[in-house]
């Protein structure tokens, strides 16, 4: 499924998710459910400065995978890896393993549908008697 | 009589006050960030901690343009 696709899957299946922006390693938006992309843009770069900083905050060298941000105004959660990120804002206090596990699920739906091997077009069978014809 | 209303008064009203205080200390969010490493370890950064001072504004940004940009 393409990125819209895997976006609109996410926000049916997951109700506590308000927004999410999916972006590429180059800062590119993938699919957003905001509706400019101005905004988009601008929560990609926000979240880019949150991965920045974190990476900062963690310890010796270990490799951060995802970040949770709790707020009194809701929770920021971004997850990924070099190839593609998600960055997601929900209401106050949610389930957080369950939201995790969305946005995983949505990242690997994008990713099935980029590693699915083009099908090859199906040869017609000669059939006998097609020369006669 | 009356000091015997008074001292329920003031009782009920205490008793009031305390449940409210109680309440807001139980219910209160306490802002954090917490980062998730490949090695399955998890660090919980609290509000007062100094990183998180750094992300959580970070944070309020991102949610603040999300709010306001959401269809």
């Amino acid at each position: 499924m393409d990125a819209a696709q895997a976006l609109a899957d996410l926000t049916e299946i997951s109700s506590q998710i308000r927004a999410a922006v999916l972006y590429g390693d180059d800062g590119s938006v993938l699919g957003s459910t905001l509706p400019d992309d101005a905004r988009a843009k601008q929560l990609v770069e926000l979240s880019n400065d949150l991965l920045a900083a974190a990476r900062d905050a963690a310890p010796g060298d270990a490799e951060l995978v995802q970040v949770e941000a709790a707020t009194e105004a809701g929770s920021v959660f971004v997850v990924g890896d070099e190839k593609r990120r998600i960055v997601a804002t929900t209401d106050p206090e949610p389930t957080v393993g369950l939201v995790f596990y969305d946005l995983k699920s949505c990242l690997r739906g994008v990713d099935a549908e980029e590693e699915k091997p083009k099908r090859a077009p199906r040869r017609r069978k000669a059939v006998e008697g097609d020369d006669a014809a | 009589m009356r000091r015997r209303a008074l001292a329920v008064l003031g009782f009920a009203t205490g008793l009031a006050a305390g449940t409210t205080l109680y309440r807001r200390a139980v219910t209160r969010r306490r802002d954090r960030v917490d980062l998730y490493f490949a090695d399955g370890s998890m660090v919980s950064l609290g509000d007062d901690s100094p990183a998180a001072e750094r992300l959580l504004p970070i944070a309020r940004r991102i949610v603040a343009t999300a709010r306001n940009g959401s269809s």
